[in-house]
């Protein structure tokens, strides 16, 4: 339930910017996960209708995946994250803390850590829509 | 949005004081006293969370002994009891692997960290911080309101000139300064003691070299028996609770 504290900083967000906005009433929240954080999807829609405040009460959520792009430093190779390649401990670790990707992935061109998640890392406010 | 910079000082809010021991330079023992700083104050009956930000050279598992612990997840990250402290560091997520992280990645991941770690209540979180003034102690002044900067030294002009550096910028910052810890002195000069007073900071503590701690390392008993344990618990009794 690691996604819960996601959840709660979406709609925390959600509401600053709601308020920033003026909008009385939120219609529409669009979140996007990256791959690398491996977030459940189905826990973390549940936590943000749990969490969602009265002037949400008719915001449709939506949760766009995007795939993992790293990008070595070294080589300049680009490559596409895949879970699949992990074991359980690494990707639940990667789950957590995504930069520890650092310490089990290499480039798997020239085989350097030093590379940078180029796109796809985490969770991301992405658009808010409202009434004022 | 990052949305996750916003709850931030919500997950930090029933911790009475936030501790941040940190140095300019590397290797004058920031680790060692934050490690004792938190232990010492768990034996004074408060709750403490000991939060290792050296996310590069963690050090703080290594000096407590610390093997085969891992958080549980209850509504976000919940650290493992270690040695009577609630425990948060990198190594539960890298273990024995190298972590070569740059400055986004160190940002990205100590945000995570914040925005996820549930501490619950405690009295003290003690942050043992990586050398320098780079992005660790910059977001912790950007992102932690109630920051406050326990700043280590040693005697040697090296490790002191960029302490100078880093307590002027605090100053500038307006970001509370407890004062200043004196490690590994060799002799009874004065003159960091002074230096310190000239810059408007508190000297909290002199702690002389004491071969004993290396022998320490890795037995938290051994340890809090050791001079540096003896100084950061005067300290800890009369200038911090």
């Amino acid at each position: 339930m690691h996604e819960w504290a996601l959840a709660e900083a979406v709609i925390t967000a959600a509401q600053q910017i709601a308020e920033k906005e003026k909008l009385r009433e939120v219609r529409e929240v669009t979140v996007k996960i990256g791959e690398l954080q491996q977030v459940e999807e189905d826990i973390l829609r549940f936590a943000l209708l749990q969490l969602k405040p009265a002037s949400f009460k008719n915001a449709a959520f939506s949760i766009e995946r995007s795939k993992t792009t790293l990008k070595c430093r070294v080589c300049e190779n680009a490559w596409l994250f895949s879970k699949n390649k992990l074991d359980e401990n690494t990707a639940e670790a990667i789950h957590f803390i995504p930069e520890v990707a650092h310490a089990y992935i290499k480039c798997p061109k020239c085989g350097s850590p030093d590379f940078e998640i180029a796109e796809g890392r985490g969770i991301w406010l992405d658009n808010i829509k409202g009434v004022r | 949005m990052d949305p996750r910079t916003t709850v931030i000082n919500e997950r930090l809010s029933r911790i009475g004081r936030i501790i941040a021991v940190s140095s300019g330079k590397g290797g004058v023992g920031k680790s060692l006293v934050a490690t004792s700083l938190a232990l010492t104050l768990s034996r004074r009956d408060c709750k403490v969370g000991l939060f290792d930000l050296d996310f590069t050279s963690p050090s703080t598992h290594l000096i407590m002994g610390v093997k085969n612990v891992q958080p549980e997840e209850d509504k976000g990250i919940v650290p493992p009891v270690v040695k009577n402290l609630a425990y948060m560091s990198l190594v539960h997520f890298s273990g024995d692997q190298a972590t070569p992280l740059r400055g986004a990645d160190v940002s990205n991941a100590l945000i995570e960290l914040l925005a996820v770690t549930q501490w619950g209540k405690l009295d003290f979180l003690v942050i043992d911080m990586p050398p320098g003034i780079g992005d660790a102690v910059l977001d912790l002044v950007r992102l932690v309101k109630r920051i406050e900067f326990l700043i280590v030294t040693t005697p040697s002009l090296l490790a002191f000139e960029t302490v100078k550096k880093q307590v002027r910028l605090l100053q500038e910052l307006k970001i509370p300064i407890i004062g200043l810890v004196e490690n590994m002195k060799r002799d009874q000069t004065k003159d960091i003691k002074q230096e310190t007073e000239r810059l408007g900071v508190r000297f909290l503590a002199g702690i002389p070299f004491d071969p004993e701690v290396e022998e320490a390392i890795g037995d938290v008993t051994k340890l809090l028996d050791t001079t540096l344990a003896q100084r950061i618990r005067e300290l800890a009794a009369n200038k911090i609770t």
